[in-house]
């Protein structure tokens, strides 16, 4: 069941009367038989994926917190006892909360390399060992990669002393909320759990302004990102008469297209969530305003971004054996580049992961160490910049800003353009005929013709863009909120959504309109 | 103190950091500069700072992250 088919609609009325009505005094109960009852839709053996989730990480949680609990009580009830001692006793409850948290860590994911990653580990065996082993084929099951890193956040927040859920039904819910279980955003149980499980009085005025966002994410997804995909769809079909200066028109789209496509989906996700009365974080921030790479990852996917931050980069960096790098580097590499190359590694580190988790290909990969190469290449830039800035005092001028935007916004489009042509020889080879065979007149005599979409349908999704961009602007900006917006406003812009979705839209019999891009995650 | 404001200033010689109390939310750290600081504390003051304990609240402040030095060389 997609956000965008005829069923999810139907069940999110029934829940929608339900929760507000005879649920009202069990509505976080009725979201997790919903968040089940929606999760069962896309198979049912996927319930079985999510509920060891569940319960693997609720069983380990519980004992992290048990231990912690002893030693509170031990050290109450030997107050006697030498500082030695006390220190002796919490390092062996450590040794134990730490082999639980290993234990959750571990099983879950195994689970998720071993559905997403083993066909990706027998092809590229097949292909060294030149052996002949056959895919396994799993099914991925739904949004797993969302909902594992979301508990396993939760588990390391125990284990760093956060309170644990006792009620397993609760954490259910949590993993399984359904409006943000297949493409997030990442959340944290700190974060989610007051406005979760609260009861929520229907409000009008809350209501309407999450309808408003859920009518703005289906016209960005019906009108724009799925217009655009099918232009870009036709662009990489056939890829030997779309080179040269198509290329660079791929790479716009394909900027546009998941921008659209992503930011839609999350809006419907906050929206419906908003709808029920429940605040999810925000997952964008005018990603396209950046002007560097590291801050567009502070603006893009935001949850995602702060998870790898916190869980994997920050305790990587941190670590021992790091540290002892650090120290060594700095003794052979000199002071300063021997304080950066530890901190680079742990940045490589980061993306590579990044990467693996979009997907188990290599252009996926490649894509993530492209980010970390840009990042790397921009800090040991960053003397050269500042030396730029002091000469010609540029810095605060606003064609300079537009520059930084300008190249930002291209630098990571053509890095994300390995995601659509989903092959990194064939992509570089892309790249390499805008600068051998750009093929202006090949363009000036066929233009966007035959791309599957009319000259009026360019025009509508034009249109859309700068409605799409003019919005984003002033919403992140606070100008334009949804819900600060009167009553009377918001509905006049429901309607005029709802007329553009239904005459502009991309949607009914031979349309596949159903899934988002980044559902395949 | 005076040894960690030294450390602070080499990254951002231009932030007063006897005064700024805000130098994560206004964006001063960034995250190479808190690791970077991780690892610089760990060879100075060989205290190592544990990932739980890398928060904004720790790294807001110069004071805040001295303190945090002085509780970690306790334990």
């Amino acid at each position: 069941m997609f956000f965008t088919s005829v069923n999810f609609g139907l069940f999110i009325a029934c829940l929608l009367i339900g929760y507000y009505t005879i649920f009202r005094k069990f509505q976080w109960q009725l979201l997790l038989i919903g968040s089940f009852f929606f999760y069962a839709f896309s198979g049912f053996s996927n319930l079985i994926y999510i509920s060891v989730t569940i319960c693997s990480t609720w069983f380990a949680s519980r004992q992290i917190s048990r231990l912690r609990l002893k030693q509170k009580q031990f050290v109450e009830k030997n107050h006697d006892l030498s500082k030695e001692d006390k220190k002796a006793y919490k390092a062996t409850v450590n040794k134990r909360q730490k082999m639980w948290l290993a234990f959750c860590l571990l099983f879950n994911f195994a689970i998720l390399a071993v559905v997403k990653y083993t066909d990706f580990v027998i092809r590229n065996t097949n292909m060294i060992t030149d052996t002949g082993f056959e895919p396994v084929n799993f099914l991925l099951p739904m949004g797993i990669s969302f909902y594992t890193f979301q508990t396993m956040g939760y588990i390391i927040d125990v284990y760093r002393g956060a309170e644990d859920e006792p009620n397993i039904f609760k954490l259910g819910l949590f993993t399984s909320f359904f409006p943000q279980l297949i493409q997030g955003p990442i959340s944290r149980f700190g974060d989610l759990k007051k406005t979760l499980f609260s009861q929520h009085k229907f409000s009008f005025e809350v209501f309407q302004s999450g309808l408003a966002r859920v009518v703005w994410g289906f016209f960005k997804k019906l009108v724009v990102a799925d217009r655009m995909m099918i232009v870009l769809r036709a662009l990489v079909a056939t890829p030997g008469e779309y080179t040269g200066v198509y290329v660079i028109f791929t790479v716009l789209f394909y900027a546009i297209a998941l921008y659209a496509d992503f930011t839609g989906g999350i809006d419907i996700t906050i929206g419906i969530a908003r709808m029920l009365g429940i605040t999810v974080k925000e997952n964008f921030n005018r990603p396209f305003y950046a002007t560097s790479t590291a801050d567009y990852w502070r603006r893009w996917h935001i949850t995602m971004g702060t998870w790898f931050k916190d869980y994997l980069f920050y305790p990587i960096s941190a670590s021992r054996p790091m540290l002892r790098f650090f120290k060594w580097s700095k003794m052979i590499l000199g002071e300063k580049l021997g304080k950066r190359i530890p901190i680079y590694v742990s940045t490589m580190i980061l993306w590579f992961a990044t990467g693996l988790w979009h997907g188990a290909e290599w252009h996926f990969i490649v894509w993530g160490l492209a980010n970390g190469i840009v990042i790397v290449i921009s800090e040991e830039l960053k003397p050269l910049y500042a030396m730029f800035h002091k000469r010609f005092s540029v810095g605060d001028r606003v064609w300079y800003h537009g520059f930084q935007v300008f190249r930002t916004f291209w630098l990571m489009s053509l890095i994300r353009t390995l995601d659509v042509y989903a092959n990194v020889r064939h992509t570089f080879r892309m790249y390499w005929s805008v600068l051998t065979d750009f093929g202006w007149d090949r363009f000036l005599h066929k233009g966007f013709s035959g791309l599957g979409i009319d000259y009026v349908e360019y025009i509508v999704v034009s249109i859309s863009i700068f409605v799409m961009i003019t919005v984003g602007f002033f919403h992140y900006n606070k100008k334009i909120e949804f819900l600060s917006l009167k009553p009377d406003y918001r509905c006049v812009l429901i309607t005029l959504l709802v007329f553009a979705i239904i005459i502009f839209g991309v949607y009914g019999y031979g349309f596949d309109s159903q899934q988002f891009i980044y559902n395949q995650f | 103190m005076d040894e960690l404001i030294k450390i602070l200033t080499e990254m951002h010689p231009e932030i007063d950091f006897f005064n700024h109390n805000e130098l994560i939310e206004q964006c001063i750290l960034d995250s190479f500069d808190i690791v970077a600081l991780v690892a610089e504390i760990n060879d100075v003051f060989d205290v190592r700072i544990p990932p739980l304990e890398i928060i904004p609240e720790n790294f807001n402040s110069a004071a805040a992250l001295y303190e945090l030095i002085i509780k970690l060389r306790g334990e």
